[in-house]
């Protein structure tokens, strides 16, 4: 009887421990989602009118929405874009400021500054780069005797510009997780590796890059989420503009929410994002993480 | 391993700085092929630093290395013909057993049946044989350092270079160890530069020991010469468990003898403000009323097969090493001797003085050194003629 208390003491005990994080988590996070899966099963109700429940109707005009499907195409060369480059620029600036070279922490700080920036101020950075007349690009162009090109009002030219702009972004901050992670590798095994005249090339591809799988995997997962996450630039650079050829996912979202008050179509998009994302984390958990050494 | 005009190692004049501070100063030193050197010496004396620099991990500031007929000084690592086993052991984490042997293999690019059939032999002579599948987070310590050894046997470099490979592990493991990588070496014939901080090993590895001090060889002998005749005060302190008894002598009556003990004479007063250095089994401890040196017993220490007695002469402290369990009480008093033979000197800069003999202090006791046998009965009183009284 006692023991039975005694264990019944560390239950509550446990769940007490738990509580913050669950009613934290349930109220931003699981309730939320919740609503939002109910809500896409609804139609708005206009002029005080009850919303309407319709099924599946809303994901049957999502379907029939080209905008929809062209925002979605968008989302995905703007992650195709920018997840491979900003991981790859990423580890290459790791390595490079992870080696003895001189004013190292300097180096390490600018490329760590476009993180500290806010999205907002750096894409207003980014507006006076990008300007058609006045802007840094079309000047250094035209002191080449080039003509310029109307780099966010183009609409063939206006989502790389933007993807352009993410990579510059996010680089920097995916760079501190490998730098972190080069500086826990243990010099010997580069020594090591030097004693049987190992090359740099072989040694990263046999050695440091096996190493650093664990961070690529949570760098990856960061950096999808943040794809479909990050819209605070579309605001300052483009509003989704020429014509939705930068429009974003969460930005359409938005719109839908907000500029054309639309709540349930908005709730509609966000299950299918949230389904999708769910889907392809579990893919890359699946697949990469029976390939990756964790220490 | 069959290259032996190739296994010399040469080292002349080879100095490391770093800025001002010098690390390794000029020190020079040959190994013969199929020889088991040891560095030894405390942290901080130079002595990684110079394995570093013959592997090639290090940059030598001054001086050349030869290794065989060939200058490597300048070489990188991989060009110079040797491996190495790191104290950290230095396996890849994500590399099973196999993998991380035939490493080196891989980077030559030895062919994979060869690759195969080395690793075969070489995993057979560390027993590693069921273990080849496993990571090495799922080995013990003692065979992790397998792994690490059989990384550098399956090389067939005639020269290993060892950083204090055993001292990761715990003390069973460690003397199990000392005798399997001593066979080892032995039967492949390998030249072995060893580092290592632990004069256990020094003495039942080596063929023969350098012993390092702020950078510098203090000596450079064989395992019996070093116990036996310590170059200097430094050196005969820093091998021996418990280590040599350093006293500080003062004159007295035109002779040197124990600071604050007047009354008994141990060397010519040349010796004086030098240091003598007893070991503490060359200590016989005699009762209080034999000739010999006055002292009393402070504590004692009983470790089963001797006891380590604390003995306090004049302003001094001694250690003496009796065999079985002394009955002697704490603070009791008696008398101490030793063979001349036994009795270091060292002058005041701390080099050993061959040049002074040291008196006898006891007539009872006329063994030379190194003969086991601690007389620890009271000898008989009167036969004492050249004790001073």
């Amino acid at each position: 009887m006692v023991e039975m208390n005694s264990h019944r003491r560390m239950q509550l005990y446990g769940a007490l421990l738990l509580l913050p994080a669950a009613v934290l988590l349930s109220t931003f996070a699981y309730l939320p989602t919740i609503t939002t899966l109910i809500n896409s099963l609804f139609l708005p109700g206009f002029r005080g009118a009850p919303t309407e429940f319709v099924g599946l109707e809303n994901y049957r005009l999502l379907i029939e929405d080209s905008t929809f499907w062209r925002v979605a195409r968008n989302n995905l060369i703007y992650a195709l874009g920018t997840i491979p480059t900003s991981i790859a620029l990423a580890l290459a600036m790791a390595l490079f400021v992870n080696a003895r070279l001189p004013g190292r922490g300097f180096v390490r700080m600018a490329y760590f500054t476009p993180t500290i920036l806010p999205m907002i101020a750096a894409a207003n950075i980014w507006m006076f780069f990008y300007a058609p007349q006045i802007g840094l690009f079309n000047k250094l162009l035209g002191a080449l005797g080039l003509s310029g090109v109307n780099w966010l009002g183009d609409p063939s030219v206006a989502l790389s510009s933007v993807i352009v702009m993410t990579v510059w972004k996010e680089a920097g901050f995916f760079m501190i997780f490998y730098l972190a992670a080069l500086q826990g590798m243990a010099p010997e095994l580069k020594e090591a590796a030097d004693l049987e005249g190992t090359s740099r090339w072989s040694f990263f591809w046999r050695v440091t890059f096996p190493l650093l799988m664990p961070t690529t995997l949570f760098v990856l997962i960061n950096a999808l989420i943040n794809a479909v996450r990050v819209v605070d630039h579309l605001f300052i650079l483009t509003k989704g503009g020429p014509n939705n050829a930068t429009n974003l996912l969460l930005y359409y979202v938005y719109e839908n929410a907000f500029s054309f008050f639309d709540r349930t179509y908005a709730a509609t998009i966000t299950v299918v994002i949230l389904v999708v994302l769910a889907i392809v984390a579990t893919v890359k958990f699946a697949i990469l993480d029976r390939r990756t050494h964790y220490q | 391993m069959n290259h032996a005009s190739q296994q010399r190692i040469r080292l002349e004049g080879v100095t490391k700085r770093w800025g001002d501070s010098r690390g390794v100063d000029g020190i020079s030193f040959d190994v013969d092929p199929g020889q088991f050197v040891i560095l030894l010496g405390p942290s901080g004396c130079g002595k990684s630093t110079t394995l570093r620099m013959i592997a090639g991990l290090e940059q030598a500031t001054e001086g050349c290395i030869h290794i065989g007929e060939r200058d490597v000084t300048r070489l990188p690592p991989g060009d110079r013909g040797l491996s190495m086993v790191f104290q950290s052991y230095a396996l890849f984490p994500h590399l099973d057993v196999a993998d991380n042997i035939v490493f080196g293999l891989r980077s030559r690019k030895v062919p994979r049946a060869e690759r195969r059939e080395r690793l075969q032999r070489v995993a057979e002579l560390v027993d590693l044989g069921a273990y080849l599948d496993r990571k090495p987070a799922q080995l013990s310590g003692g065979q992790r350092q397998r792994v690490a050894l059989a990384r550098a046997i399956i090389s067939e470099h005639p020269i290993c270079l060892m950083d204090e490979p055993l001292s990761n592990l715990d003390a069973r493991l460690r003397g199990e160890m000392r005798r399997e990588i001593k066979a080892l070496q032995t039967r492949l014939g390998m030249t072995v530069v060893y580092v290592t901080h632990d004069q256990v090993e020094a003495m039942s590895m080596g063929d023969r020991v350098i012993l390092m001090q702020d950078g510098i060889i203090v000596q450079d002998d064989s395992p019996d010469d070093l116990y036996n005749r310590p170059a200097t005060a430094f050196a005969a302190s820093f091998i021996g468990s418990p280590a040599m008894n350093l006293v500080h002598l003062d004159a007295a009556g035109g002779k040197a003898v124990i600071d604050g003990e007047p009354s008994v004479a141990v060397a010519p007063v040349e010796a004086s403000n030098g240091q003598l250095g007893l070991r503490p089994e060359d200590i016989v401890v005699l009762g209080p009323d034999d000739a010999g040196l006055p002292a009393r017993v402070i504590d004692g220490e009983y470790l089963g097969a001797d006891t380590i007695l604390r003995l306090a002469v004049g302003s001094q402290v001694l250690r003496a090493r009796l065999p079985g369990k002394r009955p002697l009480a704490d603070g009791q008093r008696c008398r101490l001797g030793w063979a001349p033979a036994a009795a270091h000197l060292f002058g005041d800069d701390g080099a050993r003085r061959d040049d002074l003999t040291p008196l006898t202090v006891s007539a009872a006791v006329g063994r030379p050194s190194g003969d086991g046998g601690h007389s620890a009965s009271p000898s008989p009183s009167g036969t004492s003629p050249g004790i001073p009284s």
